[in-house]
């Protein structure tokens, strides 16, 4: 499979809709673990995947860009093939699988979401650097700049790979979990980087963990549990019954009820 | 003159300072390619490409007489030696991707199974009528006898394109060694740019083939980027520093071997990368064994004498050997154990220090300024006046125990 098979198909779709994927299978070996998901992804708007350990959430953003391949479906952004589009995308791992004694300081790494910009040949600027720094100031970084990247704790360099993401100046940010590990201050910080992303009419899709805060921090939500459960705005889509139907006897009814959301049908 | 200066200085005539030149450019780019090769973890992928050369340089020697023509022709040994690597690299991507068998296993079983099979082909060659003056031994662990100019020209020519791609390559190659799951996002095609990479590895082991030898010239990929990663914390830099090594050592041991042409390329280039790597390891600034004994040791004693003083201000007693002789080479305790005047002071000093850096991280939060907190730098060394003195109207007008 080419690592593009996911863009295999192409499907016609309106050239301001930041994200669609249809019909979206993922399989490690013979199982699938993401089966024929529909999502489509509005411009400007917040959303974040929910479900369970396991359910496929990672898996569908990274066979969204390709980086796992899917047996079958198809990815459109701004309605283009993902190949055309990938300099509008930007995209945080999880837990980045990377070698933490790689010699690197933080700037080098967050300079890595400029090298598309700069090409096999160009050299940092002057103003680019200006950028890295902000980058990293947006994250309350920047008295690390300096640092090696080994050096650093968990949270912060989650912090690090959200300003690599960050300077790549994308219009789609695909964040898996950016939340995790990371300090009520931080999750602050990070958030309101998020938010003003989104005032910048960026779109942001998020996997996240934290249901007490789904309502606060995002306006739409995609249930995921290797199917797709729903997928809409937070108001009406984010509500007892689904995610009873995602989650299934793993919550229990006391803990949907202290979010304190609507019951179906009531 | 001593012929080993002389041929250091390029004054051995003009064959053997083209060959030192040509050894200096294939050693610059193979300490470059091996940084990547290295901080992709992947440094004994380039043992088995070079031992896989050893029947492709018998089979084109064989080859080429039989078509009656030189079977000494570099360029049509390289090309053979090419065509084994290549075989023996895609056996070993295959093996570790489709099998059960890990990288290094693979490795090992193409190493030895090419390299067997070369031997057993070297010794049929000696055995043929034009064989017997063909040198392939050469090949084995490298040598500058009977180099012709047309050799070294194409060994410098060589070393010079591979680097050359190196420096196209550079943020590419990092990326998918740092993080080949953001660059798959990013759209590089990760296993095009792993195939560049052992590409680059094969070109420098096919060029540096005659000059250093097929058994040792791993050491020119491995040693200089392990001996550049003493002395950098950036790749960039790191890069560059090893092509450095890499150049000083192919440049210093050819000059050394075609001195004395007895002398076998290979060996005396790999103990000059040594040399540098046994510098590095005992003298590097920060990752070097003295440098960090010392750091250590620096930093002992003034753990030991920061937490003497706070037992001097405490008034407890203290019992560590260490502790004690730092606190009277310090001129803080007299050889009886009674603190001194400065004792009495700088015990003082350091647990208002405390109190202070108490309230500093109460009130700043900055995670930047509280992680300087390590119980040993002095307010002063962080904060302005200004903030140390917002910091003591919250400690209050008492002044701590023992302050006069
Ligand atoms: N590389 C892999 N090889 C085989 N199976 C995998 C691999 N990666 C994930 N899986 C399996 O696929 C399923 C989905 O994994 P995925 O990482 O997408 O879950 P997730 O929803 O992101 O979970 P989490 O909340 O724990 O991050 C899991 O059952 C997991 O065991
Ligand atoms: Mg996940």
């Amino acid at each position: 499979m080419t690592p593009d098979g996911s863009a295999a198909k192409v499907v016609e779709e309106d050239p301001g809709l930041p994200l669609a994927v249809r019909g979206m299978t993922v399989a490690y070996g013979e199982k699938p673990v993401v089966f024929s998901v529909d999502a489509r992804f509005p411009a400007q708007s917040m959303t974040a995947i929910i479900g369970p350990n396991g359910a496929g959430k990672s898996t569908l953003l990274k066979a969204t860009l390709g980086v796992v391949p899917s047996l079958s479906g198809s990815v459109s952004v701004y309605g283009q093939p993902i190949a055309k589009a990938r300099h509008r995308i930007a995209y945080v791992p999880q837990r980045a699988s990377v070698d933490w004694d790689f010699p690197a300081r933080v700037v080098d790494v967050v300079a890595m979401g400029l090298y598309r910009e700069l090409g096999l040949l160009g050299m940092v600027s002057r103003k680019q650097r200006a950028t890295l720094m902000h980058c990293l100031e947006r994250v309350n970084m920047a008295d690390f700049a300096g640092r090696q990247i080994g050096q650093l704790s968990g949270g912060q360099q989650q912090r690090v790979f959200l300003a690599r993401a960050l300077a790549q100046n994308a219009d789609l940010y695909l964040l898996d979990e950016p939340f995790a590990g990371v300090d009520a201050a931080t999750e602050r910080a990070i958030i309101d980087v998020l938010k003003g992303l989104k005032a910048e009419r960026r779109t942001i899709v998020s996997v996240h963990h934290d249901l007490s805060t789904v309502t606060d921090y995002f306006d739409r939500v995609l249930l995921l549990n290797i199917r797709k459960i729903a997928e809409g705005p937070t108001a009406t889509t984010f509500t007892a019954a689904n995610l009873q139907a995602t989650y299934g006897g793993r919550l229990a009814a006391t803990q949907i009820n202290d979010l304190g959301l609507a019951h179906a049908g009531a | 003159m001593h012929p080993i200066l002389e041929a250091l200085l390029l004054s051995a005539g003009y064959n053997s300072a083209l060959v030192a030149i040509g050894a200096g450019l294939l050693g610059a780019a193979a300490g470059a390619v091996g940084t990547f090769l290295f901080l992709r973890k992947r440094s004994l992928v380039s043992d088995a490409i070079s031992h896989a050369t050893l029947p492709g340089i018998g089979l084109a020697f064989i080859l080429m007489v039989a078509l009656g023509g030189d079977g000494r022709n570099l360029l049509g040994l390289m090309a053979g030696s090419a065509v084994t690597a290549w075989l023996g690299l895609t056996l070993v991507e295959w093996a570790s991707r489709r099998t059960r068998l890990a990288e290094d296993a693979a490795i090992g079983a193409v190493l030895s199974v090419f390299f067997g099979f070369g031997i057993v082909l070297l010794t049929v060659i000696q055995g043929m009528s034009a064989g017997k003056q063909a040198g392939l031994q050469g090949y084995l662990l490298g040598s500058t006898a009977g180099m012709l100019l047309q050799d070294a020209v194409v060994i410098a020519v060589g070393g010079l394109l591979a680097a050359a791609v190196v420096v196209l390559l550079r943020r590419p190659m990092t990326l998918v060694s740092f993080d080949p799951e953001f660059a798959a996002a990013a759209g590089y095609d990760v296993r095009r740019i792993d195939l560049a990479m052992l590409g680059l590895v094969m070109a420098v082991t096919v060029v540096g083939l005659k000059l250093v030898g097929l058994v040792l010239i791993v050491a020119l990929l491995i040693i200089p980027p392990v001996t550049a990663r003493f002395w950098t914390n950036r790749s960039d830099v790191a890069v560059l520093l090893s092509a450095a090594f890499g150049a000083v050592s192919g440049y210093v041991g050819s000059s050394i071997s075609a001195s004395a042409p007895d002398l076998p390329t290979g060996p005396i280039i790999v103990l000059s990368c040594f040399a540098l790597f046994a510098v590095s390891l005992l003298f590097a600034p920060d990752r070097g064994v003295v440098a960090s004994l010392v750091r250590h040791r620096r930093f002992q004693l003034k753990v030991h004498r920061r937490q003497g003083l706070l037992a001097l201000a405490h008034g407890e007693p203290i019992y560590d050997r260490l502790t004690l002789s730092v606190l009277k080479r310090g001129g803080y305790l007299r050889p009886d154990g009674v603190p001194t005047d400065l004792g009495r002071d700088q015990a003082a000093h350091a647990y208002w220090d405390e109190r202070r850096w108490e309230v500093a991280r109460r009130i700043h939060q900055a995670e930047a300024l509280a992680g300087r907190y390590d119980g040993l730098t002095p307010m002063e060394a962080v904060f302005t006046a200004d903030e140390i003195a917002a910091i003591d109207r919250q400690l209050g007008p008492v002044s701590p125990a023992g302050r006069t």
